[in-house]
């Protein structure tokens, strides 16, 4: 019986290889040729492309994608812990309408999200129509790296929420009891009881806020106006409009490369914070 | 005080995420094309919008795409999914990582190495390759879904209901199945959002013929824009609103269903 229903899984592992692996390889089969990409016989190995992004101009673009996205995964866990722990603390019978709330802005739509975002901060949106009441000089957030920044806090902020929440409210309060009749006071149980604990939340939480953050090219896109690109735009650009795969293929590998390494880091922190 | 710290900390958390929407509802009856000024209530933009035929294009085209996605990737899930709870050791742990590939890749990566395999074999991009696209990202989660609900599972009873006199097939859909229900249901659920909700991947896979919803709004707010995208936010967000409220009335688990 086992042996037979085991090959009820095999269509779906063909289905991989051929819609999983194959563009994979394929992908990785352009970043180390060049060529006439729609004529396999004139691929021939090339580095080039890798070359090519280690130029100081695109190096820049990878080093300030990840910086970017360093700096809004800081900023979401700074709003975000206390906001998770607000609602594992609030009482049983609010504590689901406020985790409701929170989660209703990330069912719609993403594109929607940001497009507002786009209304408020550009030159003449509602921002700088509000300081010009107050008579105070219009702010040039948009297009830049602070619309970028805020557009990303905005997007991803419930994905930092979420999981640091999910640890917080399975936290034993007997443990809080017990630091607090072993004479800890608040910050110091906070410091050595709650947040080891929370260590996991935290991890998830950041690990889903950098991913997303740091492949972007729709926030960049709306509201950076191109003047400073990530790296998900150049690969954006590389496959919609300059139609340079190899480059864009080899942007691509580099993107995954990044993130694999940032998850085995966040991965060895996780079990490090919990052993500990 | 504490208590009003706390408070007046969650009041600015929620203006900073509902601020923009709010702001999209009450554009979206503002007479005036302009972002900044105010012209009087009007409900030229909801007229606009129901006219606009590219707008109902790319809605049926996302919720054709959403509805078959979901169908095709529960079922196709679901039965890979029993499948690999019953491999040995090794080849599940292989066929596994390989089904979280799509879920760990980033959006664009996924995007870009379909894309990449469409062309190469010279399949037209257009609504086929966005569905095949959109049946390879689903499909990973319904097996996550389902899969914890079949570790549970006795795997006594089927070999019960065979040893009654059952056929495998009749014990897959009357003792199997009705058990991992759950599972599939939530699995078909994530599939449906993330279908309906999916820009990257469609982005790189639709081609210049096809439009989701998505790809439309991309396009737009990058031209410039048009005023019946936030009457098109407003719907939306009701929808989700409403769909939301009634979850939640219905069973005070809808939270467990949202997250």
């Amino acid at each position: 019986m086992r042996r037979r229903m085991k090959l009820l899984a095999y269509p779906y592992s063909l289905w991989m290889a051929v819609f999983v692996v194959v563009p994979l390889f394929l992908v990785f089969l352009y970043s180390i040729t060049k060529g006439d990409i729609h004529d396999f016989s004139t691929l021939e190995f090339s580095l080039d492309s890798y070359k090519r992004v280690a130029e100081p101009l695109f190096l820049k673009v990878i080093g300030n994608s990840f910086f970017l996205a360093l700096i809004s995964t800081v900023f979401c866990f700074l709003l975000g812990y206390p906001v998770a722990m607000i609602i594992a603390r609030t009482n049983q019978k609010y504590r689901n309408k406020l985790l409701m709330f929170i989660i209703i802005p990330m069912w719609m739509n993403f594109l929607l999200r940001t497009y507002a975002w786009m209304a408020i901060l550009s030159p003449n949106g509602v921002l700088n129509r509000f300081l010009g009441v107050l008579g105070l000089a219009p702010l040039e957030i948009m297009p830049g790296q602070g619309a970028v920044l805020i557009g990303m806090v905005y997007n991803f902020l419930p994905f930092m929420i979420l999981p640091i929440y999910t640890v917080l409210v399975k936290i034993d309060r007997s443990l809080l009891e017990a630091a607090d009749d072993l004479g800890a006071n608040k910050v110091k149980t906070f410091f050595r009881v709650v947040f080891p604990l929370s260590i996991p939340g935290v991890v998830s939480g950041i690990t889903m806020v950098f991913m997303p953050a740091v492949s972007t090219f729709v926030i960049s896109g709306l509201l950076g106006g191109g003047k400073t690109p990530l790296i998900g735009d150049l690969i954006e650009q590389q496959f919609m409009s300059d139609r340079n795969w190899h480059f864009g293929s080899s942007l691509s590998i580099i993107l995954m490369v990044m993130i694999l390494i940032s998850m085995a880091v966040m991965s060895r922190m996780d079990r490090k914070g919990s052993s500990a | 005080m504490k208590k009003t710290m706390k408070r007046l900390y969650m009041g600015l958390i929620f203006l900073f995420l509902y601020a923009p929407i709010i702001l999209l509802i009450v554009y979206s009856f503002n007479s005036s094309k302009s972002r900044g000024q105010w012209g009087g209530f009007t409900l030229k933009w909801y007229a606009d919008l129901f006219q606009d035929r590219q707008i109902k294009e790319a809605f049926i085209y996302t919720i054709v795409i959403a509805v078959l996605a979901t169908i095709i990737s529960t079922i196709f899930g679901t039965i890979a999914a029993i499948g690999i709870n019953n491999m040995r050791r090794f080849p599940r742990k292989v066929t596994l990582n390989l089904n979280n590939l799509p879920v760990l890749n980033p959006d664009i990566v996924t995007g870009v190495a379909l894309m990449t395999l469409f062309i190469s074999v010279n399949l037209q991009l257009g609504f086929m390759s966005m569905l095949i696209a959109h049946i390879v990202f689903c499909t990973p989660f319904v097996i996550l879904a389902v899969l914890p609900k079949l570790r549970q599972l006795n795997p006594h009873l089927a070999e019960a209901a065979m040893d009654l006199g059952a056929k495998p097939s009749y014990a897959l859909r009357k003792v199997i199945i009705p058990q991992i229900f759950p599972g599939i249901v939530s699995g078909a659920l994530i599939a449906f959002t993330l279908s309906i909700d999916d820009f990257v991947i469609s982005f790189f896979t639709a081609g210049t013929q096809v439009t989701n919803l998505s790809i439309l709004i991309y396009s737009m707010a990058k031209r410039g824009v048009k005023p019946s995208i936030n009457a098109l936010s407003t719907i939306m967000f009701l929808a989700v609103l409403i769909l939301l409220l009634l979850i939640n009335r219905k069973s005070d688990k809808g939270e467990e269903l949202l997250l």
